[in-house]
């Protein structure tokens, strides 16, 4: 099936919630309502061909309304062609479903429009953040947030000074405690001028005074 | 009398991430790999479930290498953003700079002349034989053949002369322009390429001979990290691991760009789709390479190698100095922009690690209203937890080797 005839029987199917195709630089987009999505994306794997999803990306249109739109980049081998079809998200509602139950590629992409917009999917096995760190706050690619960034707290590590204690058998004996002396006092040739140092390897018997 | 402590034991990492996932209590292993791991080529970090020695499962955990390239793409010109994509995939920096530029130039409608063409598909091509070197190299030292390491290192530093020749530096290159080249390439150059063409298949014999009928390699290879054809598809696995489950796709054949029609190659396709194929498949397309560079200066057209639209490249120097015109074409040129039409565009390259799509959103103006990289690497990563299952823990570097990804591209 080529894309044209994909297009139409897609439109077949699903009527109003399919847009009339948009082309640019021989590129062609379909807008698709929000709840049609994935019978979409289902039917153009199955019936159309397009069996690989080759990417998805969030997109921030601030001041307008929708604000945010998820766009899907669906790629045919039989037929060699492209096909975007994209989905607009108002930013009260938030949540589209999960195309990954179609392509388990998805998955990462979904992920990353997740951490990046703050755009849900309904139905993904694992949203979690994926290019941030799990527990930071903002939504980085969203136009509202400043390029040089909002001060965040950083993760927690697995070991700092809160969780490191002192060990249990520490000042018992047999135990080396704690040194007194600096690490620079403990080396003393660091305090040693040229001539001396000059001494000490012409006559490594001298005794050193610390 | 003896006093029975309670001690507790500080969680490592690995434990956190199994405390999250609420997978406490299970008798299995858990292992983190990275991001400071050699095999990791980068700071992956991969978080294993052991059954002893056996891969239960496997969650890479990327994001270590983000630097918001796509958000610096967003507050600058197209022209600026130039520099950033040498980092993505900082093996192959020459074939990113192309698929940029003709991601922008998609953008705009605009053509380049053929001779910027040519010297782009020699751009590109050089820096496939230089990513497959590097993988290769890598993936034999991984496995325990240092040998190939040094042979395809040296081959690199002659790749690494050529690129310092054509564009000024040997890592950040950055030779291509909206609309041609930096410059175009010194006479010296060509007569460079040829000793390196007359050279290096010899090269790639002799790390034939030492790997593909090296018992060892086999062994450590051959049925490992199996990706089958339909799951790669459904992933959306491209590049050297795609063809190697056995997909025939191939950008430069499918969708020619950069005068990739005038060229005569072949696509290697595996059967298999496990690692050693990975490996075959590499070897292959550096020969094939090599084809496409001996015809690219056999037939290298003259002419200009930049589109004489001012309202794009900037003009010559000279012409900015003593013309009104040039000079506020280059005055708007270097503020404000080049000045794009709204819409959407999407185009995509067979890099060296798989297909690199920029998918440009413009409002008009200047600056990209949303530039979204298409990293080959972060789709590639997500059919690791796949290959993994079942092998041995030894076998994730093989595996990893063989999918042979950059860390920098996939966190941009």
């Amino acid at each position: 099936m080529n894309l044209q005839a994909a297009i139409d029987r897609l439109k077949v199917r699903l009527g109003d919630a399919v847009s009339d195709p948009v082309e640019f630089r021989g590129e062609t987009t379909l807008t698709v309502s929000r709840d049609k999505i994935v019978a979409a994306c289902e039917f153009l794997k199955k019936e159309g061909g397009f069996d690989m999803l080759t990417d998805l990306s969030g997109v921030d249109n601030y001041g307008e309304d929708p604000r945010y739109e998820v766009d899907y980049l669906l790629y045919s081998l039989a037929q060699h062609c492209w096909l975007r079809l994209k989905v607009r998200v108002s930013e009260e509602d938030m949540i589209v479903d999960s195309v990954t139950s179609v392509w388990q590629g998805a998955d990462w992409h979904e992920r990353e429009a997740f951490d990046m917009f703050g755009i849900r999917f309904r139905g993904h096995p694992n949203l979690k953040r994926i290019l941030m760190w799990e527990g930071y706050r903002h939504h980085p690619l969203r136009k509202d947030f400043p390029l040089a960034g909002i001060p965040a707290e950083l993760p927690e590590t697995a070991v700092n000074a809160d969780t490191v204690r002192t060990a249990p058998m520490l000042g018992g004996p047999f135990v080396t405690s704690d040194g007194t002396r600096s690490s620079i006092r403990r080396e003393p040739r660091q305090f040693d001028t040229l001539a001396e140092r000059q001494e000490k390897l012409t006559h490594p018997t001298k005794k050193e005074s610390v | 009398m003896t006093t029975k402590h309670e001690m507790e034991l500080i969680d490592s990492a690995a434990r956190a991430q199994q405390v999250m996932d609420g997978e406490l209590g299970s008798e299995k292993m858990v292992l983190n790999m990275g991001p400071q791991h050699p095999s990791t080529h980068g700071v992956l970090r991969i978080v294993l479930e052991l059954d002893g020695e056996e891969i239960v499962n496997a969650w890479p955990d990327v994001g270590y290498l983000h630097r918001g390239d796509e958000k610096i793409a967003e507050n600058m010109t197209y022209t600026q953003f130039i520099p950033y994509t040498d980092r993505l995939d900082y093996l192959a920096p020459l074939a990113n700079n192309v698929t940029y530029a003709y991601a922008v130039e998609k953008l705009l409608g605009m053509d380049v002349p053929p001779r910027c063409k040519y010297i782009r598909v020699i751009c590109a091509e050089l820096a496939r034989i230089s990513s497959h070197l590097l993988g290769l190299g890598s993936f034999g030292m991984d496995v325990g053949a240092m040998t190939v390491f040094l042979y395809t290192f040296s081959e690199r530093e002659k790749i690494y002369d050529m690129a310092e020749c054509i564009s000024g530096a040997r890592f950040t290159t950055s030779y291509t322009r909206i609309g041609g080249l930096a410059k175009d390439m010194p006479p010296e150059f060509v007569p460079m390429l040829r000793s390196f063409l007359k050279e290096f298949p010899a090269t790639i014999d002799e790390v034939d001979k030492l790997l593909t009928r090296n018992r060892i390699f086999c062994e450590r290879t051959r049925d490992i990290g199996v990706l089958p054809k339909e799951v790669a598809i459904d992933i959306g696995v491209t590049g050297p691991c795609l063809r190697g489950s056995g997909v025939d796709w191939d950008i430069r054949k499918s969708h020619p760009y950069s005068s990739y029609e005038d060229f005569e190659f072949e696509v290697p396709v595996g059967t298999v789709g496990d690692s050693y194929d990975r490996y075959l498949v590499r070897m292959e397309e550096m020969r094939q390479s090599v084809r496409i560079l001996r015809q690219a200066i056999d037939n290298l057209p003259d002419g200009p190698v930049n589109s004489p639209d001012a309202k794009i490249l900037l003009p010559d120097k000279e012409a900015v100095l003593t013309k009104m015109e040039e000079l506020i074409h280059h005055f708007i040129n270097v503020t404000e922009g080049i000045n794009a039409p709204p819409g959407e565009v999407y185009f995509s390259a067979e890099n060296p690690k798989g297909e690199l799509g920029f998918y440009i959103v413009s409002k008009g103006g200047g600056t990209p209203h949303r530039l979204k990289i298409r990293a080959p690497s972060f789709v590639n990563l997500q059919a690791l937890p796949i290959m993994a299952k079942g092998h041995m823990m030894s076998d994730m570097v093989t595996i990893l080797a063989s999918l042979d990804f950059v860390m920098g591209e996939c966190d941009r």
